[in-house]
């Protein structure tokens, strides 16, 4: 089956600095695929470019065959950003009825964001008055509104506790079994044994990729905190 | 375009502003206050107060709007909810006609209560009072439009407040409201002919003249197109794609 995305050459310049360096890289379709590597990386900066809010220099980003940021693509691409994007002088459900309007899908998909990330409860509560967690689950829940067929996550599940965090991702792992594709980034090393595919960037390009146990069998490391650090390590001596 | 998102978009904008309240008693408040302070200052010449009530009366919102717009727009640039929105299938289009929609309504509450008290209680007279609200609410819409543009030249929100001083106040000086245009220098009357503010006073003392002549049309359609250009222009600010 043909990727999900399909990233070839992208060259990326922010703020007069080159920060992706002709990145390459394929996301299989139905599967939840981790996004590591150190902070400054490029990670945000690659979500961003496939869901198309991103200036690129050069190359080519195909999402779901089209091309990213494509107009048809803004109905089947979710997308959370890192720092939470909502509107907080607006309750949690003014904030997901707007978004919901705006996808044209009605209050039942709503109720159904609120319940996977647990709001249930809060909904006439100011986003301002949520506490970090609240706030960085309705920004997610806005991104699973309107059942998108991708959904690019950019660290959901930041300042959760285990409990949430390990229902989140259930959640997640249902979304990928009923073929929804989702490329989510993290620093979290036992998320990342959740996820199918692993991608590791480092300074801008793609330094690995391969499943958890690809990882662990490569570096010969057990832990995937020890292996990532591995791999990070050695492409610093190498390069 | 969709009248959906435009309409789903006025109403988060008003929503908001429900959840401040102090801010729409401000809104409502403050140019009955000015305008009664008006009244009091040329309480002995009440003549001056018949020449000066009708276009105070519409400049208000047209100033009010510029502040409101531009710093929610803002809000919306550094919160991240604009980009968040320009990956969503909503057009630019949408938002800017939902913002204009939105503060249009805040525009006509003020416009009718100033009316309303100056009217009814300061003893100000017009031949066409509907005629003095429509021309209220066109000035808010135009306030909003300029208020969008300016606040792509804004990073932070010192920079944004200080657009009013820089964007209206000039427009307030030279509109004709201090100091009739015919008397400016040359120069000055150029300027003055280059901002939309000039049209709007035009038409205001015009209405509350009772001349409601062709020249009033002329600056009406002057105020549209002026209207149309800012939000050309505040719409080609709002990329989807940004470095
Ligand atoms: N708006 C911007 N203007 C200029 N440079 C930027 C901007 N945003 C990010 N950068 C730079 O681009 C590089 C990649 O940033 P990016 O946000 O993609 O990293 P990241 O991998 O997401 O990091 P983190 O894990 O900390 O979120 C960094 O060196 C950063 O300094
Ligand atoms: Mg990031």
């Amino acid at each position: 089956m043909e990727p999900a995305i399909v990233v070839s050459g992208l060259r990326v310049v922010r703020g007069g600095r080159e920060v992706l360096h002709g990145l390459d890289l394929d996301v299989a379709r139905g599967c939840v695929t981790g996004l590591l590597g150190p902070s400054g990386s490029g990670k945000t900066t690659l979500m961003r470019a496939i869901v198309g809010v991103q200036i690129v220099r050069e190359g080519r980003v195909t999402v779901l065959g089209l091309p990213a940021g494509a107009p048809a693509l803004r109905f089947r691409v979710g997308y959370q950003t890192q720092a939470p994007s909502v509107y907080p002088d607006l309750t949690v459900r003014e904030n997901l009825g707007y978004f919901a309007a705006v996808l044209g899908v009605g209050a039942a998909e709503v109720a159904r964001a609120v319940a996977t990330v647990g709001l249930a409860g809060l909904e006439g509560q100011l986003a301002a008055r949520l506490s970090g967690g609240e706030l960085a689950r309705l920004s997610l829940a806005t991104a699973l509104l309107g059942s998108p067929a991708l959904l690019v996550l950019d660290e959901p599940t930041v300042g959760l506790d285990p409990v949430l965090r390990r229902d989140l991702w259930d959640r997640f792992r249902e979304l990928a079994a009923d073929g929804v594709t989702l490329l989510v980034s993290s620093h979290v090393m036992d998320e990342a044994d959740r996820c199918d595919d692993l991608v590791l960037l480092r300074d801008g390009v793609v330094l690995t990729t391969g499943t958890p146990s690809d990882l662990r069998a490569r570096t010969g490391e057990q832990e995937l905190d020890a292996a990532f650090l591995a791999l990070v390590d050695g492409a610093g001596r190498a390069g | 375009m969709s009248l959906a998102r435009s309409r789903a978009t006025a109403a988060r904008v008003l929503r908001q502003l429900r959840h401040d309240p102090r801010t729409i008693a401000l809104l409502l408040a403050v140019p009955c206050v000015l305008q009664v302070l008006v009244h009091e200052l040329f309480a002995s010449r009440a003549e001056v107060f018949q020449a000066l009530g009708v276009p105070l009366l519409g400049l208000f919102p047209f100033v009010a709007m510029f502040i409101v717009t531009s710093i929610t727009m803002l809000r919306e640039r550094t919160s991240g909810t604009l980009e968040r929105l320009l990956a969503t299938p909503i057009g630019r289009g949408d938002l800017l006609v939902g913002y204009a929609l939105a503060f249009a309504v805040v525009a006509a509450a003020q416009a009718s209560l100033v009316s309303l008290l100056s009217f009814g209680l300061l003893g100000l007279e017009s031949e066409d009072r509907a005629l003095v609200v429509a021309l209220a609410i066109a000035n808010a819409v135009l306030g909003m439009a300029l208020g969008l543009f300016a606040s792509a030249f804004a990073r932070t929100e010192f920079q944004a407040v200080q657009f009013m001083p820089a964007f209206v106040l000039p427009q307030i000086l030279l509109c004709g409201l201090l100091v009739p245009r015919e008397e400016m220098a040359g120069w000055l009357q150029a300027l003055s002919a280059l901002m939309p503010l000039t049209y709007a006073y035009d038409a205001l003392a015009r209405v509350s003249n009772g001349d409601l002549g062709g020249r009033l049309w002329l600056d009406v359609a002057v105020l549209g197109g002026a209207t149309a250009l800012a939000l050309g222009l505040g719409a080609v600010t709002l990329r989807r794609r940004t470095p």
